[in-house]
């Protein structure tokens, strides 16, 4: 698992067709494509079928207690539960291809509103979280294969497999603890200072915010906000960076310890270059392309960090969301949020193959 | 027979202690499986002697005062509704334990089936699995397993089928890359040439070969089935207040984060970690020792 996903070279091996080393870089982005759409669909099948087949259905495990069969039934008309299940599949496919993601149980509004406007919570955590990760998991994998076997080596070691048992929200509530309410160094939860929400850019008084609170505070050039921005943004990323960086030390490591071996490597040193200058700048190059390829694979992880990171920081991002309506039980917004997540994750993967395809240059021969 | 079932045993356990000591020479490995071996022994232990070991009842409130820290009678402190900290570390291992056993047992019994039959066969039957493995595998764990979880409703049972089925491809992949392999060698064309069935070749020829990877496997999928399980306790859909558990301690400390209590998170926690990081060093520790050539 860890292992073997640390080893495969490529995402998976059916999404990568089978003989692409001698297909152009068109056919082989058009053949990654077809092959993520019955995945999508097995998706969206599988996502319906738990919400609607699994014992009890979505209507009546909604009210919990006992429901007038009148108020139930209107109940069902207004979410359309009523019609045939087959006749549910089909409007929600038809649904979703028109960026539909149901109405909420609670009040009938649009789900899909609620998830564009948590998004960019979400997205900005994962940025963040990805950079820390990334950096940190390189740097340590890096070291541990230049000082291999020794005691710097295996601490490492030893803490890229502790990182990897830690409850991301345990961690963060340490991190809480400690840096939010003992030092007071950083807030101890939410997004922004209140009422200190960025514009973003303002163009003839029209503001265009992204959503995401750095660059917008960026945008707006306000330095009160920005540094706002990122002290609310720096426990929450710090802890999921360090909960899933154990992985990228791993491969990292690795990749070092072979690649160390090589002649390139060799005649880098006969030259007289710095040991440092060999190993950092030269060996660690040849990871680049593995350690794109898990950070695709690990974006899936990076989400579902991310939900239980948001809870643990009051983070309004897609995670809260998503737990705020399972103590609703409104099973029709936890599918859009499941559905929503699956889309993410299909595409990131699809981007990161295809990248990767266009970087290695093997596959474009 | 001839044989008693005591001798038998006896003669595993002769055969099985000089390996331990063996364990340690073999490096990191080696270390790796008895330092989780033994966390995962200790941890073991204390759950099941919860009931004779802890000082109150893990469940009983007002033993104590609200929110007291450590002290000679609370040696752990108390929560927010007096229960006693010590008692509940204690016990509170027990939903872990059976949550994780229960969804490895479940993963097996549908994983390596699965992964056998369908990458032997080859063809569409291994197209058609893999493709809703790969699909599955490919989504956030947790987030399928809220869903499936809200849905089910809580319960350990419920809540182990939540797991499990997030983790049924990991067992499959892992299985296919060997059966991949395997069903190649000689010694398997020979077996189906002298006529033997394909569940004879898969179960006697095949799967012995791919033991030590499930093994690896299922051990360090009892960390991730913990970590889930803790996981889900932390969005709400864990187990009632009823039930020790170390997941709910976690959930409900974190609104008491504000009022100083760390103690309340802070035990319960390193259990988690614990025990989680014992299958971890095991797992790890079991796979280096399968396939050597994979770390150095």
């Amino acid at each position: 698992m860890l292992e073997s996903a640390a080893l495969s070279a490529g995402n998976s091996y059916l999404a990568r067709p089978d003989s692409f080393t001698f297909m152009s870089l068109k056919s082989y982005v058009i053949a990654r494509i077809l092959l993520t759409i019955p995945m999508i669909m097995l998706l969206l099948t599988f996502v319906f079928l738990i919400i609607r087949v699994l014992p009890g259905d979505p209507a009546s495990l909604h009210f919990e207690k006992n429901v007038d069969p009148t108020t139930l039934l209107a109940f069902k008309k207004q979410l359309g539960l009523d019609k045939p299940l087959l006749t549910q599949y089909f409007d929600y496919l038809i649904g979703l291809a028109h960026g539909d993601f149901g109405k909420s149980m609670q009040d009938y509004s649009p789900v899909s509103q609620q998830i564009f406007s948590a998004f960019p919570a979400t997205l900005e955590l994962a940025i963040n979280a990805t950079i820390i990760m990334v950096v940190l998991g390189v740097f340590l994998g890096a070291v541990a294969g230049r000082y291999y076997n020794t005691m710097r080596d295996h601490s490492i070691r030893i803490f890229g497999i502790a990182s990897y048992a830690i409850p991301v929200f345990f961690l963060g509530e340490v991190l809480i603890m400690v840096f939010g309410i003992y030092l007071r160094w950083f807030p101890a939860g939410g997004r922004m200072y209140p009422g200190l929400t960025p514009l973003g850019l303002t163009i003839n008084g029209t503001h265009y915010a992204t959503g995401l609170y750095v660059l917008d505070s960026l945008l707006e050039g306000n330095w009160e906000k920005l540094s706002y921005a990122i002290r609310y943004l720096t426990l929450p990323s710090l802890a999921l960076g360090l909960v899933l960086c154990g992985i990228f030390i791993r491969l990292t490591r690795s990749n070092m310890l072979e690649t160390l071996q090589l002649d390139y490597v060799a005649a880098a040193r006969a030259r007289g270059l710095k040991e440092r200058t060999v190993v950092y700048s030269y060996a660690l190059r040849n990871a680049f392309l593995p350690i794109l390829t898990m950070m695709g694979l690990q974006f899936a992880a990076l989400l579902a960090g991310a939900v239980l990171t948001e809870t643990t920081f009051s983070w309004p991002g897609l995670g809260r969301y998503l737990v705020d309506r399972i103590s609703f039980r409104d099973y029709i917004a936890i599918q859009g949020v499941v559905v929503f997540f699956g889309l993410i994750v299909a595409a990131v993967s699809l981007v990161v193959d295809i990248l990767y395809a266009f970087l290695d240059p093997r596959i474009r021969l | 027979m001839g044989v008693s079932e005591e001798e038998t045993y006896g003669r595993i356990l002769v055969q099985l202690l000089p390996r331990v000591g063996a364990l340690r020479r073999r490096g990191l490995a080696g270390w790796a499986i008895l330092a989780g071996g033994t966390i995962v022994t200790v941890l073991a232990t204390m759950t099941l002697l919860a009931p004779w070991i802890s000082p109150y009842d893990p469940i009983a409130i007002n033993v104590g005062p609200l929110l007291s820290p450590p002290s000679s009678q609370y040696p752990l402190g108390t929560n927010h509704l007096g229960q006693d900290m010590l008692s509940r570390v204690y016990s509170g291992g027990a939903i872990m334990f059976q949550v994780s056993i229960l969804s490895v047992i479940v993963c097996l019994l549908v994983g390596v089936p699965i992964g056998l039959f369908a990458s032997y066969k080859g063809g569409y039957t291994d197209k058609v699995a893999s493709l809703v493995m790969d699909s599955i595998y490919a989504f956030p764990g947790l987030v399928l397993a809220i869903a499936i979880a809200a849905m089910l409703g809580p319960g350990v049972v419920n809540m182990a089928l939540s797991i499990a089925v997030v983790y049924v491809p990991s067992y499959f992949r892992i299985i296919r890359s060997q059966v991949l392999t395997i069903k190649e060698l000689p010694y398997v064309d020979a077996a189906r040439m002298i006529g033997a069935k394909t569940r004879t070749t898969l179960s006697s020829y095949v799967l012995p070969n791919v033991v030590p990877s499930i093994v690896a496997v299922a051990t360090i999928n009892f960390a991730d089935a913990i970590l889930t399980a803790a996981g889900l306790t932390f969005v709400g859909l864990g187990l009632s207040v009823a039930t020790p558990d170390w997941g709910w301690d976690l959930t409900y400390g974190r609104r008491l984060l504000t009022s100083g209590a760390w103690w309340v998170i802070a035990f319960p926690g390193l259990m988690v970690v614990l025990l989680a990081l014992g299958f971890t060093l095991l797992g790890e520790g079991l796979s280096e020792l399968f396939s050597p050539r994979l770390e150095r």
